[in-house]
């Protein structure tokens, strides 16, 4: 219960702090301790009823304390005016009086000019609440690592000089593409099946969403994933892949479906076109009974036009043969230059085997299982080579 | 903070352009270093103007030529006050080669 007050908080409690002392690891460091010590009291006084702005309050206060004793300890006691710690009626402040911050910080941890695997892991720390330990385990690399990932992004952040702030005008579309890259990215992580990554890009996603209520490729993006998510049960049967037309639906989870649905038409309301909501809007469609499968073709195509990419067209095409024209599908999918790309090769299969042209089938199904490296895949592919 | 914009352009691109594209060029870059956050900056010779300089051995070797062997050469290098890396990468983005494919790299500048 703690555990979870802590995690919801600490993304709000870390931003205040950064905006108010301006370094990542002091804001780091108060924060921790104004945990220990909610961790320590709570138990027992029980949790106060702004647990928030308790934290940021605490935390301003030790670090204020901090910074004092080592002017102190420096003879810089007359350096600059550091702000007077709050002690009376901590327990009274309003979370309303505390800003929120927590966009700021996303925008300094999406930072372009941070390397990808640095962003992903300082918002899923910084924002996420996560530990270095378990974002470690998640990323399959050692703790030490992780670590160095995250203190080399830090130093950065402070030696570049990269803002705590949301940018202007001028360069927000893409610098917010560039965050909902690193929370799609966190997803894509967690639905090959690592962990809670999958929820914690959802709960990025939800925050983010509220927090720019305005733009609709953030409620495209949350949508998308809720949608995706809310399928999770039923992608695997045991350790086998299953494909969406032979999944479960009663384990399918349906009022995040709804959810995401709702999501999605705020999304489409704000005049919403981009690449995630479309993609959203694919995956919704996806949920219906029957599909309306020349609907997700045509909006395959839109994004198609839009990201100019060859998967995207091969996604078209699978859409086209469930529409019942796997021929066009099949002279699609040959137009494609994707040889290296195991879906290309199970989706030719896939359409050849449609069109009774089985010996060609089968030689894109093996091509595609000399492409694959997870076992769920592999065994997938064994199984339609054995149908054949 | 202040930070250092160094430019690397591929030389053949002025040479491409007519002589009045390349005097705007020239006159936009000159407003953007005659800013008032503009601490220094310097235009570069050509690249085949460069001399290498080792010491090894109490002896001074010298190369002809930059090291790399590569299209993008160090053209120049402006200095600028700037209040953070979003500022810096927004003056970068006006400086006018950068519509030829030129590269300009940030570094913030150790303070003394």
């Amino acid at each position: 219960m703690l555990e979870e007050v802590f995690r919801d908080e600490w993304g709000r409690v870390l931003a205040s702090l950064v905006g108010f002392l301006g370094d990542f690891d002091q804001a780091e460091e108060a924060a921790q301790e104004a945990f220990a010590i909610a961790a320590a009291r709570w138990p027992a006084s029980g949790t106060p009823p702004n647990p928030g702005a308790w934290l940021v309050t605490t935390a301003r206060n030790r670090a204020i304390d901090r910074i004092r004793r080592e002017r102190t300890l420096a003879g810089k006691i007359h350096l600059l005016p550091v702000p007077e710690a709050v002690m009376d009626g901590i327990d009274d402040i309003d979370d309303s009086a505390i800003k929120d911050e927590r966009l700021e910080l996303i925008f300094t941890c999406c930072h372009p000019a941070l390397p990808l695997d640095g962003q992903v892991a300082l918002t899923l720390r910084a924002l996420g609440g996560l530990e270095t330990a378990e974002i470690a385990r998640a990323f399959l690399v050692s703790e030490e690592t992780m670590k160095r990932r995250l203190s080399r992004a830090k130093a950065k952040i402070k030696a570049t000089g990269i803002p705590f702030a949301v940018p202007g005008a001028n360069l927000l579309p893409e610098r917010l593409d560039a965050v909902l890259a690193v929370i799609y990215l966190i997803f894509n992580e967690g639905y090959s099946g690592r962990g809670d990554l999958a929820a914690d890009a959802i709960r990025l996603g939800r925050v983010l969403a509220m927090l720019m209520p305005d733009q609709p490729e953030a409620h495209g993006l949350l949508a998308l994933m809720m949608t995706h998510h809310a399928r999770r049960r039923a992608r695997f049967s045991g350790e086998d892949l299953v494909l969406l037309e032979d999944q479960d639906r009663s384990l399918w989870d349906m009022p995040q479906i709804a959810a995401g649905r709702a999501v999605l038409d705020r999304a489409i309301a704000l005049g919403g076109r981009g690449a995630y909501v479309i993609q959203a809007a694919i995956a919704s469609l996806q949920t219906a009974e029957p599909i309306d499968w020349p609907q997700v073709a045509e909006l395959y195509q839109r994004l198609a036009d839009l990201t100019g990419s060859a998967v995207v067209e091969l996604n078209r095409a699978a859409a086209l043969a469930q529409a019942g024209d796997p021929a066009a599908a099949l002279r699609a999918v040959d137009r494609l230059d994707l040889d290296g790309y195991l879906y290309f090769h199970s989706t030719r299969g896939e359409l050849l085997r449609r069109l009774g042209r089985d010996a060609e089938a089968r030689a894109a199904y093996g091509r595609a299982l000399e492409l694959a490296t997870s076992t769920p895949e592999r065994r997938f592919l064994t199984r339609r080579l054995d149908q054949l | 903070m202040q930070y250092a914009l160094m430019i690397y352009a591929d030389p053949a691109y002025a040479e491409a352009l007519p002589d009045e594209e390349r005097e705007a060029v020239r006159a936009e870059f000159a407003t953007l270093v005659d800013d008032v956050q503009c601490v220094a900056s310097a235009q570069l010779q050509p690249a085949e103007t460069a001399t290498c300089v080792r010491v090894a051995g109490g002896r001074t070797l010298m190369t002809d030529g930059p090291f790399a062997d590569t299209k993008e050469v160090l053209g120049g290098i402006c200095l600028f006050e700037a209040a953070n890396l979003d500022e810096a990468i927004e003056l970068a983005t006006r400086i006018p080669v950068t519509r030829f494919g030129a590269v300009v790299e940030i570094r913030p500048v150790v303070t003394r």
